[in-house]
């Protein structure tokens, strides 16, 4: 088997900062107005100087920290010069390791279990604006709009050593960093956008292409997919792989050539000079280290050790931090049997939400499940109140009412009491409309067929059809 | 009334107005009275803001009538080099590619003027983005020499020294990255300095060269210039680079905020036994006509109980090199924003595809931006950046660490501020070489990041010789006491005819 080597760079918003990394913008653009979430500064005009945000600094330590990086003691930040028209300034102010270790983080270790992946760089650096074209089809615009509300919001890079040998791992591993992400509070992952990966293929000794534009991490899987099939079957009818970027088709799912060709870029780059060299002293890193959230693999740990769960239960569970937080809360509503309720959120909730929102990682919105529902629902199932099976499609109405579980169980014991007396109601209508299949039902069970469905129909299909029959049988052999 | 009010310098002027002898308006239409008369020959001014500054002028007026209090700078008529941005006043840099910039923003310094009343009262001419060293290079045409107006004023703050020499305003500010302060200050006969790195908010100055540029004042006295770093020196929340000033020696910046201490500043002209280090590569490598004129200054300092040795600086001849490699590789990044999407100049964009738009705003630098743009993209660029910028950078620390063990045996270090006198209009521009080789003597103090002031020293066949003096990092207070101390025992202040 060739072997093959994958590398992956994230970029993460830090959303959770109010302002963007050098100025004193908003950094929540979503939905605002083009072009106006900005200042002089992130405009880049002539004059203004990048004034770095703290609090960045300190969040891409944080994710430093919890991917196992040394933070730096010294961090400098570098010019990377290019032309395009949604930099402001033609040139993005990043962080570059080619003349000494100067990034927030450096040389860390992501533990996946059976192996681990290595962390070369956690990086702090700007985002550019973005260009609107208001035709689908590039080619097809006279002009191009440029909105720069997203220009200079803070964005951490995390670029892996090519340690992976195969898609699942890096599914994996995407994974665990989100859901770290998650818990460090620094990103909202479910913002558009706010989530980005670039991915570099190579087959051994092969030379490596990048694939870009890969806008869902569902989607990082098949194009490495996608990318190892096309590279071997290069290589074995020995068509030259080269080194380039190629794109990935959202709609086709294969990856393209970039149209552009992007020759090697030479980004000149230089330190930033208007901004000084960051001394990160250790009592920053203590203090960074207290402040830590409990991060996936502590929680982990803590999911076995209290909870009994089972490793692939608390897996599930943490790789979703809202599944996490909603299993802990409702086990504090009921803590009496927290194995239960795992279940019932990784397999019965889980089992009614639609693909497309798994992959959106916003699983639980939409729903109007709370902790307090499955809690009462376990409750029941614990005291013999309910059965499993009724509990299910309780399970599934509360999901859309946000009723209790008891609520919905006595509306639907009620309507079963009520049930005979409704059905013959219904039945005794019916029979006054239809004479003629009346009459005709006694010969033809198809006309009783007939009879039931339009029962059936009256009830809203309530009506059991068992006991519907038999009630129709009984009072057509009373007419005899 | 006195006939002359725009000759005064700063400090007579606030004295003057707070004290009732004449008014704000009195005086600021005798400075506009004045820049009618004579900008037109000596081209210092790029644009002036009458309206602002009578507006300003009469507020101060109501104020003082009305009891209120002025700030310490009150009435004083200012010009500002075209590079530092007025919020709502066109900034051009001397460029056609900014002809129509108008900053939504006031730098930090003229925030700081404003608040302390100073008038602005235009923007003055440069070299494009700052670039060079005579104020030829400037879409506006040269700014001439008050004393002699066929010959250059000196650049690139050519607006900056010209304006002030002229009497067309009492103090000006202008920006220096290799000399672009003392050089023009030399050249006119005035006071100018360039800071100390950090000491003054760059929050606005249009870079050209973010690490070693400076804005500084300029003035007719000493005392004018301490008054204007009264007023804009310090730290700046919009300048990260910016750190606490020391300005009186036995005095900590906590003392100052306790006791209310106004003046962080002084120019006391009583200091005594100073240490003098005549640095020999600068005075040896002068004109004569330089030279002689800064030996006579030293005999004078000799006696009136200085001590006056003569010292070497080795790292000197690399200061040059290293100078150009790094001002251009940072100019080359600074100047990439000037894609006039945003902000610039007239130019339809329609019909253009972006790529041949863009070089065709970007054919609209001049001929010497352009050779910068093109030195400094080569010195960056992937094979090179470790042949000349990090060797630069080496050169500059080597540089650093000498001056920093000079100071250690002297208390400030003097030279000539231009190793040449005045030269014509035009008898050097098309020769890059011999015009970068005459910022010698200043690029030394940028690439050391200590403050440096020219001061007129003599005149040498009828020009202007200027002395500079350098001193320790952050020792302003040094500077300023060394130099009111030669201004007094060695008084040229004389006027130009014009
Ligand atoms: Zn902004």
């Amino acid at each position: 088997m060739v072997e093959v080597k994958i590398g992956l760079e994230i970029h993460c918003q830090l959303t959770g900062l109010n302002s963007k990394l050098f100025c004193p913008c908003q950094c929540d653009y979503q939905g605002e107005v083009p072009n106006t979430t900005v200042c002089p500064i992130c405009l880049g005009l002539p004059g203004t100087l990048p004034l770095l945000n703290k609090m960045a600094v300190a969040f891409a330590s944080m994710i430093s920290l919890a991917l196992g990086c040394k933070v730096q003691e010294r961090i400098m930040f570098y010019r990377k010069n290019y032309f395009y028209p949604d930099l402001p300034k033609n040139f993005q102010i990043t962080q570059y390791n080619a003349y000494g270790i100067t990034s927030i983080g450096a040389e860390g270790k992501v533990d996946l279990g059976a192996k681990s992946i290595g962390i070369r760089r956690v990086q702090l650096e700007e985002d550019p604006g973005r260009l609107i074209y208001e035709n689908a089809d590039v080619n097809a615009n006279f002009y191009t709009l440029i909105d720069y509300n997203r220009a200079g919001v803070a964005l951490v890079e995390i670029v892996t050593e090519p340690d992976f040998d195969n898609p699942k791992d890096v599914r994996l591993f995407l994974d665990k960093v989100t859901s770290t992400i998650e818990h460090l509070g620094v990103c909202d992952i479910k913002l558009d956008g706010s989530l980005r990966c670039d991915v570099n293929v190579s087959l051994k000794e092969g030379k490596k292409v990048e694939i870009k534009n890969i806008n869902s991490f569902g989607d990082v899987e098949k194009a490495i997919r996608y990318e190892i099939t096309r590279q071997k079957t290069m290589s074995i009818r020995e068509i030259e792989i080269k080194s380039e970027t190629r794109h990935w088709d959202d709609a086709r799912k294969v990856t393209m050539q970039s149209r552009t060709k992007e020759e090697e870029q030479d980004y000149r780059y230089f330190p930033e000079p208007d901004i000084p060299t960051i001394i990160l002293g250790d009592q920053f890193i203590s203090t960074i280290k207290t402040k830590m959230p409990e991060l996936p693999d502590e929680r982990k740990i803590r999911f076995l050790k209290d909870y009994a769960l089972s490793d692939h239960v608390a897996k599930v569970l943490i790789d979703n931090k809202e599944l996490a937080d909603f299993f802990e809360s409702t086990v504090k509503l009921y803590p009496s049997s927290p194995n239960e309720i795992a279940h019932w959120i990784i397999s019965d909730l889980l089992g009614l939400i639609d693909d497309i929102k798994k992959e959106e990682r916003s699983l639980l919105s939409g729903l109007r499940i709370e902790p307090k529902h499955i809690a009462e629902l376990v409750k029941m199932i614990d005291q013999n109140k309910i059965n499993r099976n009724i509990a299910k499609s309780v399970l599934s109405q509360i999901t859309r009412t946000g009723e209790m579980p008891s609520y919905v169980l006595d509306k639907m014991n009620a309507s079963l009491i009520d049930n005979e007396s409704k059905i013959a109601e219904a039945i005794d209508s019916i029979f006054e409309l239809e004479i003629s299949a009346v009459r005709d039902a006694k010969q033809n069970p198809n006309a009783m067929n007939f009879l039931l469905g339009k029962v059936m129909q009256m009830t809203r299909g309530r009506a059991d059809p068992k006991i519907t029959l038999n009630l129709i049988k009984a009072r057509l052999a009373k007419m005899e | 009334m006195p006939n002359h009010l725009y000759r005064l310098t700063a400090n007579q002027v606030t004295c003057g107005i707070k004290n009732g002898q004449f008014s704000a308006q009195e005086y600021i239409f005798q400075i506009l009275e004045r820049i009618e008369k004579v900008d037109n020959k000596v081209n210092a001014f790029v644009l002036v803001d009458k309206q602002g500054a009578i507006e300003k002028a009469l507020s101060i007026d109501k104020r003082l009538r009305d009891g209120e209090a002025v700030g310490e700078l009150a009435g004083v008529a200012v010009g500002i080099k075209d590079n530092i941005c007025i919020k709502d006043l066109k900034t051009t840099c001397a460029s056609n590619i900014l002809e129509s910039y108008i900053p939504p923003y006031d730098a930090s310094v003229i925030r700081s003027l404003k608040e302390n009343d100073a008038i602005i009262v235009g923007k003055l001419n440069l070299d494009e983005f700052a670039m060079g060293s005579t104020t030829e290079f400037s879409r506006y045409g040269p700014t001439r020499n008050p004393w002699n107006l066929e010959y250059v004023a000196g650049g690139s703050s050519g607006g900056s020294a010209a304006s002030v020499a002229a009497s067309e305003c009492a103090v000006s500010l202008g920006s220096d990255t290799g000399g672009s302060i003392r050089c023009p200050s030399s050249f006119c006969s005035v006071v100018g300095l360039k800071p100390t790195y950090g000491c003054v908010s760059r929050s606005g100055l249009i870079s050209y060269s973010n690490s070693l540029e400076q804005i500084g004042p300029v003035g007719k006295t000493v005392l004018d210039v301490v008054m204007v770093m009264n007023s804009i020196a310090g730290i700046d929340e919009n300048d990260q680079t910016t750190k606490p000033i020391r300005p009186i020696a036995t005095l900590t910046s906590e003392d100052i905020t306790k006791s209310n201490i106004s003046s962080k500043y002084t120019a006391d002209q009583n200091k005594r036994n100073i240490t003098i280090g005549l640095v020999k590569e600068l005075i040896e490598g002068a004109d004569p006509a330089v030279s002689k004129c800064i030996y006579s200054a030293v005999d004078l300092f000799e006696g009136s109980d200085c001590k006056c040795e003569e010292t070497s600086m080795k790292s000197i001849q690399y200061a040059l090199a290293s100078y150009y490699t790094i001002a251009t590789a940072e100019a080359s990044s600074n100047l990439a924003r000037y894609d006039n999407i945003r902000y610039g100049f007239e130019y339809d964009p329609e019909g253009y595809e972006w790529n041949t738009y863009f070089s065709n705003v970007r054919n609209n630098f001049g001929d010497e931006v352009k050779r910068r743009i093109i030195i400094g993209s080569y010195v960056l660029s992937a094979g090179y950046y470790g042949k000349y910028y990090l060797r630069a950078h080496i050169a500059r620390e080597m540089i650093r660490q000498e001056i920093k063990s000079l100071f250690e045996r002297f208390d400030v270090l003097i030279g000539p501020t231009m190793p040449i006198l005045p030269f014509k209009i035009g008898q050097k521009i098309d020769d890059p070489l011999k015009m970068y080789q005459i910022d010698i003597d200043t690029v030394i103090a940028n690439l050391a990041g200590i403050p440096a002031i020219s001061m007129p020293i003599g005149f040498s066949n009828s020009f202007p010789v200027g002395l500079q003096i350098m001193a320790d990092d952050m020792c302003e207070q040094t500077l300023f006491d060394v130099a009111s101390f030669f201004e007094k025992i060695v008084d040229v202040r004389r006027s130009p005819e014009i």
